[in-house]
């Protein structure tokens, strides 16, 4: 095989990982939504999708019902209302899901992994500007939204896409802002980069090598921020006033089948996106506390050695379970608390998120002059 | 004395009025977060109990799976009627019409007719209850002299695609027995004739 061709071969593994597991997680999230909410609120979930093998029913846990949800929306009914922009009417939820699924492209979900002599980098796509990649995906996903609410030719899908734009616009300076604290700190725009840098011992001076340098302690202030706004781009509630479902039905009052299933995906797709970028930025990315490129190096001296191989498992392994926990953390806040209002929502994101985000980078700032690093 | 307006928003010890700490918003937030995800993680070990450890006292739900499992009923419960039988199967009513009259929703309709034995005076020649005009008040089950009539079948899921198919006809009733223990129904329930099967797989409702 010639070098080119293997080339590409090795860089389709981090590529086929990342869309197996982000379309995984957007599928399965309907079925966690439904059962997590029920465990919370002492109920048992949805649980009657069942097969029917040799008179046996299987039902195993209620996890059929996605399958059963997709059978359902691709044998709806598929409306166009007679007076829609047809073309953006149909294009709008694939814009949706596909800048959903493009932002995670440079994530790193693990470090580099040898293979055949060669060195691959456990994301995507490498990029030196990874993280405004991830932004602008995100900023785009709205364009969907937008083209949604305009095209159906209803006045309240038209309010709920001109509230998506409003929210969105709140919700991204508040995520840029309070991103730039981290990127200070570790001194990269390459996520990898911060992952990486994330694996530092924090202030070795007085903690010695026993506390990991990771953005949740270096930038707590910025996590809180973070989380929030992201949950705002994520349009679910509490922030979901382009859907809006107690007053306005939202950017999508007017989709259908297959369609609507879209829309809805995507929204769990930025849940994921979300996760992974907090993992990425604030909870050490892929560390593992104490694993170093050998093996374990424990603080108080002790070492076990590792093949390459596990410890490249161990990695994406632990950035798996940080991205599930989040989603878990995501799902309880969503099932928690009640909506915000349209102008509580803008208020919370100009009044509170943006103005602390620029104060965040200013202690930031002065800290890092104090400390005296670059 | 006057009227006190007291405890109005406008109060400033109302209890609307928010505090600093509900202003402040994050810490109500994580009261509520940790209320929540403590019912997530006992009723998710309460799954595990059961599911993985067969203990069949946990219990992770409150809900009850209705079709599966059905709540105990009173013995109180005004459930579908049935028409009492004597020994040799005729039934008990007399057609005295006692339950007729007193029916406030007027959803019974007695045809009488001569009874053969001297001794009883008459027997119902149909006897039709409409259940959709039923309001399960009772008071025919009190108003009648011989015991004939009760509702303590347990049976509630009757239904029925058309108007005609809720009458309930004296053959229907008759054949139908007083609830067990808890409520639960021994006979089967009376399937209207509209809403029977047809014998070929065509034309399923």
């Amino acid at each position: 095989m010639s070098g080119v061709a293997l080339d590409l071969l090795l860089q389709a593994i981090p590529v086929g990982f990342v869309m197996f597991v982000v379309l995984n997680f957007g599928g399965l999230l309907t079925w966690v939504e439904r059962k997590q909410s029920a465990i919370m609120q002492d109920r048992i979930g949805a649980n009657r999708a069942s097969i029917s093998v040799f008179g046996l029913r299987i039902r195993i846990l209620g996890l059929l019902h996605p399958l059963a949800d997709a059978v359902k929306m691709l044998t709806k009914e598929d409306f166009t209302p007679a007076r829609a922009d047809k073309l953006m009417f149909k294009l709008a939820p694939f814009v949706s899901v596909f800048f959903g699924l493009a932002a995670f492209a440079t994530i790193p979900f693990g470090d580099t992994l040898q293979i055949l002599g060669r060195e691959i980098q456990l994301q995507a796509v490498t990029l030196n500007v990874g993280i405004l990649y991830v932004l602008g995906m995100i900023s785009l996903g709205v364009y969907g939204l937008m083209m949604a609410g305009w095209a159906s030719a209803n006045n309240y899908a038209l309010l709920g896409g001109q509230r998506a734009a409003a929210l969105m616009i709140s919700a991204e300076v508040a995520i840029g802002a309070s991103i730039m604290g981290v990127v200070m700190v570790y001194g990269s725009l390459n996520m990898q980069d911060i992952a990486r840098g994330q694996g530092q011992p924090l202030l070795p001076q007085f903690l010695g090598s026993w506390v990991p340098a990771w953005g949740v302690l270096t930038q707590p202030l910025a996590f809180v921020l973070f989380l929030t706004a992201g949950i705002a781009s994520t349009k679910r509630i509490p922030f979901d006033t382009p859907e809006g479902e107690s007053e306005i039905i939202g950017y999508f009052v007017e989709y259908s089948g297959m369609k609507f299933g879209m829309f809805a995906m995507a929204d769990f797709l930025e849940t994921v996106v979300i996760a992974g970028m907090t993992t990425a930025l604030f909870l050490g990315g892929w560390q593992v506390p104490y694993l170093q490129a050998s093996g374990f190096v424990f603080p108080w001296g002790a070492t076990v050695a590792l093949p390459h191989l596990a410890v490249v498992g161990l990695q994406v392994g632990a950035f798996l379970t940080k991205v599930v926990v989040i989603i878990w953390f995501l799902m309880l806040i969503r099932w928690t608390l009640p909506r915000f209002r349209y102008d509580q929502a803008m208020r919370l994101g100009w009044l509170a998120l943006f103005p602390l985000s620029v104060l965040n980078i200013l202690v930031t700032g002065l800290v890092l002059l104090a400390v005296g690093k670059p | 004395m006057a009227y006190q307006t007291t405890n109005t928003p406008a109060d400033p010890k109302h209890s609307s009025r928010l505090g600093l700490r509900q202003r402040f918003y994050v810490v109500e937030v994580l009261v509520g977060l940790a209320l929540t995800a403590q019912h997530f993680f006992a009723n998710l070990g309460r799954h595990t109990l059961k599911v993985v450890f067969r203990v069949k006292s946990a219990r992770g739900a409150v809900t009850i799976q209705y079709p599966d499992e059905r709540r105990p009923y009173s013995p109180r419960l005004r459930s579908l009627h049935r028409l009492v039988r004597r020994e040799d199967g005729s039934p008990r009513c007399v057609a005295c019409m006692m339950c007729e009259t007193v029916c406030p929703a007027h959803c019974i309709y007695i045809v009488a007719t001569e009874h053969p034995n001297p001794e009883i005076e008459k027997v119902p020649e149909s006897f039709d209850i409409d259940l959709g005009k039923c309001v399960f008040c009772g008071y025919c089950v009190e108003a009648c002299p011989e015991d004939a009539i009760r509702m303590d079948t347990g049976i509630l899921e009757f239904s029925s695609y058309s108007r005609e198919g809720m009458i309930y006809t004296k053959e229907m009733l008759l054949a139908l027995e007083p609830a067990g223990p808890h409520g639960v129904p021994t006979s089967p329930v009376p399937i209207p004739a509209d809403r029977r099967l047809p014998t070929t797989t065509k034309g399923m409702p």
